[in-house]
């Protein structure tokens, strides 16, 4: 295996992007923010991946506009994944362990604010038996908070606890559009929602981009003093049918996270878009009490479509660049109710998979 | 004034798909007022079927008819519906364990709030007034009054009465789901000047900064070379006709009646041809080079749309060389 890092991170997230949703003035200064931390210009970059989806955009071949940003003359070795920037990032990795490219700037970008994101996202379900009777993500996730409160695995309270925990984090995250904690009592006197799920319990709808830079070997030593290099990745999937599915679980973080070495993570950026969804991510991770959950608030308080997982990479990333930690876990979130996960963990050394760092 | 110009755009389709043996035998049940549901190889009736055993992975063939009635496992309020949902005023989805299954099957569940709702409450299907081989066959549920001893928890060896339509008809092989979904579609903000520009009778372009080359519409960033375009250009309404199309083909929307010509027009001082009618002459009689003016339409029709102009319309000027646009094609 080649060692590959994440070298460069910039994202944006906002309440309504005032553009097109090809996003490509909102790419232009992403791409300027990571040539100015890695010193290259769009040629020393290898291989681009991007994530997004023309279901949001509302218009075909949305990301074939985005390329404009890139400039293709001459001719870019480029690839997108109509999932979250996570993946395109898993595709970059790859292409990195291929030997055929040493560098890759991956993005994503998506203009939730479009349509009616919730119903929008329909379309990832089952479409056959689910998707023709439009079941909206948020309700698909209050199904799931049900299942977890009527089995006593976790109440009111305890989202609430998640709530406010984010709202606080986030007052030091410039980038989240939603911030302030006041209290877990002053949270459940809100009125329900969805019931059983209040509104602070589902991230707020969010237009956005991110891009994340990874290098190889001595081209990621060049860039950072302190890469983070990706010592694991691992992303697994659940069945697509809802029933078959136990809610309060989620069986393919386990798989994942039993492919990694969890041991001596002092920080977590979970994407969990409603608050019950982190409690089931922190059980199927058996992280210790001491590590760090989504010190920037995590998706709860902005969640940009087909950027959040990706910026819980970068947002670890950032740490182990800043020597604040040694070693991280990411995770990102695509489908309806945690259905697939991707786990990545980030060190300061790229052999601390080995153990022998 | 906003920085970008939006406007409302709907996007429909219809989605036209096969079913295969299994979900075709769920949505032939359901045309025929029965749930079907499989027997893996674990012992579990699973509904809606699935095409093959979870852990053996060989296809499904044990179908198994379960109750119309069942318990709630799970359920959320939907305090606001959205379009295409099976009620438009507030309901709760459910996921209710049919009895005889093993696995609850997801549907909207008809209750004015959410204090007519718990889990473990007795439910049964509506099923729609029409039915066709398809999910939305059944309406959604509805509770039982007493809680619907009716079932016994006998599970699949009882058969829920049969819907009044008989069986009937053909295997349902395929389904169709229309999808519509409704945008407040921006353009970018250098579109939003073109358009602006459009309003006023003006081409508006802009040149790469880097490259020099011209684009119009603007884009927010040069294709080439990914540079931002800053520089605002504004073109002349003459131009060269670099490839056509001869439109035969009646279509859905269609404005025009067939033959007409579409055509890449390249305006003078542009890198980037675009889009437009070409009329005022014989269909056959357009051709490469052909020299062309845009025609607007009254003044007082003009809005921020490509659409007031009209039309491109022969200038008499001799064709242009080959040469002029050769690298544009
Ligand atoms: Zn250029």
């Amino acid at each position: 295996m080649r060692d590959v890092a994440v070298v460069g991170f910039a994202q944006r997230q906002m309440k309504e992007f005032d553009g097109s949703p090809t996003c490509v003035e909102l790419l232009v200064p992403l791409f300027e923010e990571c040539y100015g931390q890695t010193g290259w210009t769009r040629h020393d970059v290898g291989f681009w991946c991007s994530g997004s989806s023309d279901y949001l955009a509302g218009r075909s071949f949305s990301f074939v506009q985005a390329v404009d940003a890139i400039g293709v003359i001459p001719p870019v070795n480029e690839s997108h994944v109509e999932m979250d920037l996570a993946w395109a990032m898993y595709e970059a990795w790859v292409k990195i362990q291929t030997g055929e490219v040493d560098t890759a700037l991956v993005y994503a970008f998506g203009k939730s604010s479009a349509g009616t994101l919730r119903r929008t996202l329909a379309l990832q379900l089952e479409p056959y038996t689910m998707t023709p009777i439009w079941p909206d993500t948020v309700s698909l996730a209050g199904l799931q908070a049900r299942a977890g409160i009527d089995a006593g695995l976790w109440d009111e309270r305890a989202m609430a606890e998640v709530a406010q925990r984010s709202l606080s984090d986030a007052e030091a995250n410039d980038y989240a559009i939603r911030r302030g904690g006041s209290s877990v009592d002053e949270l459940l006197a809100r009125p329900m929602y969805a019931d059983p799920l209040r509104k602070h319990d589902c991230a707020p709808v969010t237009d956005g981009a991110a891009a994340i830079v990874l290098a190889a070997g001595d081209k990621a030593r060049e860039v950072r003093d302190h890469p983070a290099w990706l010592t694991g990745l691992s992303h697994h999937i659940d069945p697509i049918g809802m029933g078959t599915r136990d809610l309060t679980r989620a069986p393919s973080v386990q798989r994942s996270a039993a492919a990694l070495d969890l041991d001596g993570v002092e920080v977590a950026e979970l994407h969990a878009p409603f608050s019950h969804q982190e409690l089931v991510l922190r059980r199927e991770l058996g992280l210790a009490d001491d590590v760090a959950i989504n010190p920037s608030g995590g998706a709860l308080v902005s969640n940009p479509m087909f950027s959040a997982g990706g910026i819980r990479v970068g947002e670890v990333a950032r740490r182990i660049w800043s020597g604040d930690v040694t070693k991280g876990l990411a995770h990102a979130t695509s489908g309806p109710a945690l259905q697939q996960n991707l786990l990545a963990t980030l060190s300061s050394s790229p052999t601390d998979q080995e153990g022998a760092s | 004034m906003p920085r970008t110009l939006s406007a409302p755009v709907t996007v429909a389709f219809d989605y036209t798909r096969s079913t295969g043996p299994v979900l075709g035998r769920f949505l032939t049940g359901l045309r025929d007022g029965v749930v079907v549901g499989a027997r893996t190889s674990e012992g579990r009736v699973v509904v809606p079927p699935p095409e093959y055993d979870p852990v053996t992975n060989a296809a499904t063939t044990d179908f198994v008819e379960v109750a119309s009635t069942g318990t709630v496992t799970s359920w959320v309020w939907v305090p606001e519906p959205v379009k295409g949902q099976p009620f438009d005023r507030p309901f709760a989805w459910a996921l209710v364990t049919l009895d005889g299954a093993d696995v609850p099957l997801l549907h909207a569940l008809d209750v004015a709030s959410p204090a007519e709702v718990s889990t473990g409450m007795r439910v049964r299907v509506r099923w729609a007034e029409e039915r066709v081989g398809a999910i939305t066959d059944i309406a959604g549920y509805e509770p039982v009054a007493g809680g619907g001893d009716d079932n016994d928890g006998d599970g699949a060896s009882r058969l829920a009465p049969l819907a009044p339509q008989p069986p009937s008809g053909d295997p349902v092989t395929g389904v169709v789901t229309p999808v519509e979904l409704d945008y407040l579609y921006a353009a970018s903000p250098e579109e939003s000047a073109f358009y602006r520009g459009l309003a006023e009778g003006r081409l508006l372009g802009q040149r790469c900064p880097t490259c020099h080359k011209v684009y119009i519409p603007p884009r927010s960033a040069c294709p080439t070379d990914g540079s931002p375009t800053t520089d605002e250009v504004e073109l002349p309404e003459t131009g060269t006709v670099t490839t056509f199309c001869i439109v035969n083909v009646p279509f859905l929307g269609q404005k025009i009646t067939p033959p007409y010509v579409s055509a890449y027009v390249l305006l003078d001082g542009a890198d980037i041809a675009f889009l437009h009618l070409i009329l005022d002459i014989p269909a056959e009689e357009v051709h490469m080079g052909l020299r062309v003016k845009a025609v607007w339409k009254p003044r007082e029709e003009w809005g921020t749309t490509i659409e007031n102009i009209s039309h491109f319309t022969p200038t008499g000027e001799p064709d242009a060389a080959y040469e002029t646009y050769k690298v544009h094609l």
